[in-house]
C-alpha cells in the first residue's frame, strides 16, 4: 500500500505537469500565437483565455499531490504505514477475469454490435464466473438483448449499433420501426 | 424576395421530376434514419429539428423514424466528423446552421469539404435584429450609436459563441461605426436574451424567435433589422440598409445529407423536406417566429453554400479569426 | 383570492380523464426510463415530444401534452433515487447525493427504509416547491433576472464549498478529486473562445466532444463500484435480503418521518435554487445534503446511512425541477437538458415561453400547475406501489445482478451519447476509479465537479470580461457578495480544523 501512495501520487503530479502543458496550448488555426500565452486573466481586454481555468487547475492538483506524498513521507496518513499488499491474489485474478471479460465485451461491440455481444458476455459471465445453471446462463442471455431491442430500438428509438450483423435486422425493422 | 420564391418553385418542380423520373431506382429508408442536429439541446437549431421531426412523425410521411441526435460538441465540429465518417450515408440526414460555414473554416485540421455534403434543403433563413433594454434609454439606431460611442468599452453585447453569428455582427459594428462594444460570449441565445431582459447586458443581436417572449413583455426593443426587407413581425423596425450600410447578415436552417450519399436517397429526402417546408405546421412556424427564405435544394443550394463560405472566409479573415 | 380561484379550475382541468391518464401514463413512463442508468428524464421527454403533436390535436389544447412530458420529468426524478439505492449507481447527475446514505442503507438490508423516505421526501418537496411556485411565480421571475454571471459563479462556488466540508478526512485528495472533475470538464471545445483545448494526446476523436458527466459518473459507480464490491466481498454477497409486506411499508411510512429536517431544508433550498437560471438540480441537491449535514445534530452519521441524508437531496431535486420550470416558462431559458426539449415542445405546440405567458396563456399555466399537485400524489403512490417489485430485484444472485449492471453501464453510455468512443473512456474511468477507491480517494467530488464546471467555468470568464479582470466583481455586487463570503468562510472552516489539529496534536 505504501508504494502504491507514492506511485499513484508522484502519477498525479505528472499528470498535472502533462495537463499544464497542454492547457497552454493556443488554437490550432494560429500558429503564431505562443504556447502559455493563454492562462491569464485578461488578455488583450477580453477575459481569462481558454488554459486559464485548466492550467490553474492543474496547479492547484500538483500542490495537492505533493501534500499527499508529503503526508505520506510523513507517515501521517494511514495507508502510507501499511504494509499490506496493494491488490492481493484475489484482486488480480478478478481484474484479469471480470476486468478482461469487459474489455472483450466492449470490443466484441465493435465487430458484432450490441446484439452479438450481450449474449455472449452474459453467458461467460453467470455461467463461467457466476457458476450458475446452463439453462439460466442462456435464458438471460437471450432475455437481455431481446428486452434491450424492444427497449431501446422500438420504444424509445435508441438504436443500438448491430456492426456485422446489420443485415439479420433489416426483416425486424421492417415489422416494428 | 420574388427571385428566391421563383427560385424556389422551380426547385420544389424539379426536384418532383427528379424524383418521378427515376422510379427504377427509387429509394425508401429500409432502417432508421439518423437525424443529426449540430448543435446542444434548446437552442434554436434544435427547436426546429424537433418540430421537423414531428412533422415527418405525426403524418407518417417516412417508412422508418428519424433519430434525432444531439452533436454540437466543438460549434459543430462533432457532427461534422461524425457525418464524415458515418458507414451508411444514405441513412444520416443533418441539421445545419452558420457553423456549417464558419468552423471547417476554423478548425482545417478537421479535412471537412462542406461541398461533399448531400443538398437535400433549406428550411428556412433565420434573421437577427440588435435589441436593447427598454431602461436603456435609447430608441433608435442613431442613439444607439451616440451612447454607445460615449460608454466606449463600457458597453457590452452578449452574442452566442465566439467568431459565429453574433460575434461577426458586432465585429461589423465597431469597425463600420467605429465603436468599441465589449463582446461577451454565451453558450445559447436563450441565455443572452434573459440576460439582456435582467440588464447584465446592454444589448444583443438575438433571433427574433429568442427575444420574443421579452419583447412582447416590453422589456426589449428591436432598434434595427440586419435584412434586406422589413420583418413582417417588426413593421417599424428599419433594416441597416435603410440606415445606410449595405450589410444583411442570416442564419441558414439547412437539412444536408453525409458525403456520398446515393442520388436515390438525396431525392427521396429532398422530396420529404420538401412535403415539411409546404406543411401548414411549418408555414406558421416561419409566420410566427419570422424567419425568411425560400425552400432551396440541388444546386442551387450548393451555389449558396459556395457563396456563403466565401463570404465567412473573408469576414473571418477580416477579423483575424483565421489566417 | 384570484389566484386560488384559478388554481381551482386548473386543477380541475388537471383531472379531466384525459389529463389524468396522461399524468399516470407520464410518471410511469418516467419512473422507467429513471431507474435505467444512462437515460433520464431527457430521454423520455425526447422521444415521446412529437407524439404530443397528436395529443394536442386530439384534445385542443397545449396543456394536455406539457402535462405528459411533464409528469415524465416528474417520474424520472423519482426513478433516479431507485438506481441510486438500489443499484448504487445514479441514473443521473441530480441523484448523485441520494447515493451517499442511500446505499449505505441499502446495504444493510434497510433498502426499503431508504427507498420509502426517498419517496415521502420526493412528494413533499415537489409539492412545497409547487405552492411556492403559485404563490409567487411572477414574484420570483424578476429575482431570477437579478442573477447575472457573477452571481451565479457565486452560487457554484458556495455548490463547492458545502462538499469541501464533505469528504473532509483528507484534504489534499478531496481537492485532487475536485481538480480531476473540474479539469475533465473542461476538456473539448471552449465555449468561449471556440479554441479546441486538452485534446489529450492530440486526439480529436476521442476528445473533441469533451467528457460527458455519465461517462464519469456511470464509469465510477457502475464499473468502478461493482469492482470494488466484488473485490471487499470476494464474490460471496447477496445484497440484502429485504422482503416486502404492508405491514414494513407501514412501518418504513411512519419511519420516513425522522428524516423531516432534512425533507424540510431540501425542498425550501431547493426550490430557490432550481428558480435560478443555470443553476438547476444537481448543485441543488448537494448543497442541501451539505446543509442538512451541518444543521444535523449527529454529523457524523452522515454517509453511513442517515435517513436526513437521503430526505435532503431528494426533496432538493424534486423541489428544484419544479422550480426550474420557472425560468423556462417565464424567462425562455432552460436550465437543464429537459427543461431545453420541454421548451421546444411549447415551441412546437405555438406558446411563446416570456413574461408575458402567465397573462396571455392563463389556459396553458393553470392548469400544468395543477397537474404539478395531481402528479406529484399520482407519483409517490405508484413508487411506494413500485418498491416491492425492487426489492426483488435486489434479491437476485450477486454474480447476475453484477453481470446485469456491467451490460447496463455499457448500454447505458452508449445510449447517452451515441458513440463507442465514451464507452471506451467509461471503463477506463472506471478501472481508475477501483484503484483510487484502495487508495481512499474520494471520488464523489469529481463527479459532482464534472456537472458544475461547465456552469461554474464560463460564469466566471463572462464575469471577468465584464470587469475587466477584477475579481472584486464577486464582491461588490449586492447580490453575488454575500454569496461569496459565506462560500469562502465555509471553504476556509476545514482548513482552519485541519491547522487547528495539526497545531494540538504537535503540542
Amino acid at each position: 500500500m505504501r508504494v502504491a501512495e507514492f506511485v499513484t501520487a508522484t502519477l498525479i503530479a505528472l499528470a498535472s505537469i502533462y495537463l499544464m502543458w497542454k492547457s497552454g496550448e493556443g488554437p490550432s488555426w494560429d500558429p503564431t500565437v505562443k504556447r502559455f500565452a493563454n492562462i491569464g486573466i485578461n488578455i488583450d481586454n477580453s477575459g481569462p483565455g481558454s488554459g486559464f481555468w485548466p492550467f490553474w487547475l492543474s496547479v492547484v492538483m500538483m500542490v495537492s499531490a505533493f501534500a499527499v506524498l508529503g503526508n505520506a513521507l510523513l507517515g501521517k496518513s494511514e495507508l502510507s504505514r501499511s504494509r499490506k499488499p496493494f491488490l492481493t491474489h484475489f484482486g488480480l485474478r478478478m481484474m484479469l477475469s471480470v476486468g478482461g471479460a469487459l474489455f472483450g465485451f466492449i470490443l466484441l461491440i465493435e465487430f458484432i454490435g450490441f446484439y452479438g455481444a450481450i449474449p455472449l458476455f452474459l453467458f461467460y459471465y453467470i455461467y463461467f464466473l457466476g457458476r450458475h445453471s446452463l439453462a439460466l446462463a442462456m435464458g438471460i442471455a437471450v432475455a437481455v438483448p431481446v428486452f434491450c431491442f424492444f427497449f431501446f430500438d422500438v420504444a424509445i428509438r435508441i438504436v443500438l449499433p448491430k456492426g456485422l450483423l446489420e443485415p439479420a435486422f433489416l426483416p425486424l425493422y421492417e415489422i416494428f420501426l | 424576395m420574388k427571385i428566391y420564391k421563383s427560385i424556389g418553385a422551380g426547385f420544389v418542380a424539379l426536384s418532383a421530376v427528379l424524383f418521378f423520373a427515376v422510379p427504377a431506382q427509387s429509394f425508401e429508408p429500409t432502417k432508421p434514419i439518423d437525424f443529426v442536429i449540430m448543435a446542444g439541446k434548446g437552442g434554436g437549431a434544435d427547436k426546429m429539428a424537433r418540430l421537423m421531426q414531428s412533422i415527418v412523425e405525426s403524418n407518417g410521411w417516412s417508412a422508418r423514424p428519424l433519430v434525432p441526435v444531439n452533436k454540437g460538441g466543438g460549434s459543430g465540429a462533432e457532427a461534422l466528423v461524425a457525418m464524415k465518417s458515418v458507414s451508411d450515408p444514405d441513412h444520416a440526414i443533418m441539421v445545419t446552421l452558420n457553423s456549417f460555414f464558419t468552423t471547417p473554416l476554423r478548425q482545417r485540421g478537421l479535412n471537412v469539404d462542406i461541398m461533399t455534403f448531400a443538398p437535400v434543403g433549406r428550411m428556412a433563413e433565420d434573421t437577427f435584429i440588435l435589441w436593447v433594454h427598454k431602461d436603456e434609454g435609447v430608441n433608435s439606431f442613431e442613439e444607439f450609436l451616440a451612447e454607445a460611442k460615449k460608454r466606449g468599452s463600457g458597453w457590452v453585447m452578449g452574442g452566442t459563441g465566439s467568431a459565429q453569428e453574433d460575434q461577426i455582427i458586432t465585429n461589423f459594428l465597431n469597425d463600420t461605426f467605429d465603436l468599441e462594444i465589449k463582446y461577451i460570449p454565451y453558450k445559447g441565445g436563450g441565455a443572452v436574451a434573459k440576460d439582456l431582459a435582467g440588464q447584465q447586458i446592454d444589448s444583443s443581436v438575438n433571433n427574433p424567435s429568442e427575444a420574443l417572449g421579452f419583447y412582447e413583455s416590453g422589456d426589449v426593443i428591436p432598434l434595427v433589422a440586419f435584412t434586406d426587407e422589413r420583418l413582417p413581425l417588426f413593421p417599424d423596425v428599419p433594416t441597416l440598409i435603410e440606415v445606410g450600410e449595405d450589410f444583411a447578415y442570416y442564419m441558414q436552417r439547412a437539412v444536408v445529407g453525409a458525403p456520398g450519399m446515393s442520388d436515390a436517397a438525396l431525392a427521396y429526402y429532398t422530396s420529404l423536406f420538401d412535403q415539411v417546408y409546404r406543411s401548414p405546421e411549418w408555414q406558421k412556424y416561419k409566420t410566427d417566429k419570422s424567419l425568411f427564405g425560400d425552400y432551396l435544394a440541388g444546386d442551387d443550394l450548393k451555389d449558396y453554400w459556395q457563396s456563403q463560405r466565401e463570404r465567412h472566409e473573408i469576414i473571418l479573415k477580416a477579423s483575424g479569426d483565421i489566417k | 383570492m384570484d389566484v386560488l380561484a384559478l388554481l381551482l379550475n386548473g386543477i380541475w382541468i388537471a383531472l379531466e380523464p384525459i389529463n389524468l391518464g396522461l399524468a399516470l401514463l407520464g410518471i410511469i413512463i418516467g419512473l422507467f426510463v429513471g431507474t435505467m442508468p444512462g437515460l433520464g428524464s431527457v430521454n423520455g421527454v425526447a422521444i415521446l415530444l412529437p407524439f404530443t403533436f397528436v395529443i394536442q390535436q386530439m384534445t385542443g389544447q397545449a396543456t394536455s401534452p406539457m402535462i405528459f412530458l411533464a409528469a415524465i420529468y416528474y417520474g424520472a426524478m423519482y426513478g433516479g433515487a431507485i438506481s441510486s439505492i438500489t443499484l448504487g449507481i445514479p441514473g443521473a447527475s441530480t441523484a448523485v447525493a441520494t447515493t451517499f446514505d442511500g446505499r449505505p442503507l441499502a446495504l444493510q438490508g434497510k433498502a426499503e427504509n431508504a427507498l420509502v423516505i426517498a419517496a415521502v421526501a420526493s412528494f413533499v418537496g415537489g409539492t412545497i416547491s409547487t405552492l411556492l411556485f403559485t404563490g409567487a411565480a411572477p414574484l420570483l421571475a424578476n429575482v431570477a433576472l437579478k442573477f447575472g454571471n457573477p452571481e451565479i459563479f457565486a452560487l457554484m462556488l458556495l455548490a463547492f464549498a458545502t462538499f469541501v466540508g464533505l469528504s473532509g478526512d483528507d484534504i489534499p485528495k478531496t481537492v485532487i478529486s475536485i481538480c480531476i472533475g473540474l479539469i475533465l470538464s473542461a476538456v473539448g471545445f471552449d465555449i468561449i473562445s471556440g479554441a479546441p483545448r486538452l485534446l489529450l494526446f492530440d486526439s480529436t476523436e476521442w476528445f473533441s466532444r469533451g467528457i460527458q458527466f455519465l461517462v464519469l459518473a456511470i464509469g465510477f459507480y457502475g464499473i468502478g463500484e461493482m469492482l470494488s464490491t466484488i473485490y471487499e466481498t470476494k464474490n460471496k454477497t447477496e445484497i440484502s435480503e429485504a422482503n416486502m409486506t404492508l405491514d414494513r411499508l407501514r412501518r418504513a411510512l411512519i419511519k420516513s418521518s425522522e428524516a423531516w429536517k432534512g425533507t424540510l431544508i431540501g425542498s425550501v433550498l431547493g426550490f430557490f435554487v432550481g428558480i435560478l437560471p443555470a443553476a438547476g438540480a444537481t448543485p441543488a441537491s448537494l448543497m442541501a445534503y451539505g446543509v442538512s449535514k451541518m444543521m444535523s445534530k449527529q454529523p457524523t452519521k452522515f454517509g453511513t446511512g442517515a435517513p436526513d441524508g437521503i430526505a435532503a437531496p431528494e426533496a432538493a431535486n424534486n423541489s428544484a425541477s419544479t422550480g426550474a420550470m420557472l425560468p423556462m416558462m417565464t424567462l425562455g431559458i432552460p436550465g437543464s437538458p429537459t427543461t431545453a426539449v420541454l421548451l421546444a415542445g411549447m415551441v412546437i405546440w405555438g406558446l411563446t415561453p416570456g413574461p408575458q405567458l402567465f397573462t396571455d396563456q392563463p389556459d396553458f399555466v393553470w392548469p400544468l400547475i395543477g397537474s404539478f399537485y395531481v402528479s406529484n400524489v399520482i407519483a409517490v403512490v405508484v413508487n411506494l406501489a413500485f418498491i416491492p417489485l425492487l426489492l426483488r430485484l435486489l434479491r437476485m444472485p450477486f454474480s447476475i445482478l453484477a453481470s446485469l449492471i456491467f451490460v447496463l453501464s455499457v448500454v447505458g453510455v452508449f445510449a447517452a451519447y451515441q458513440n463507442m468512443y465514451d464507452v471506451w473512456l467509461m471503463l477506463f474511468f472506471g478501472i481508475a476509479a477501483f484503484f483510487l477507491r484502495l487508495l481512499k480517494y474520494p471520488l464523489a467530488p469529481a463527479v459532482l465537479a464534472i456537472v458544475l464546471g461547465p456552469i461554474a467555468e464560463p460564469t466566471l470568464r463572462q464575469s471577468l470580461i465584464l470587469s475587466d479582470g477584477n475579481w472584486m466583481i464577486f464582491l461588490n455586487r449586492p447580490i453575488a457578495g454575500p454569496i461569496t463570503i459565506v462560500a469562502i468562510i465555509l471553504i476556509l472552516l476545514p482548513f482552519f480544523h485541519f491547522l487547528r489539529k495539526q497545531w494540538r496534536g504537535t503540542r
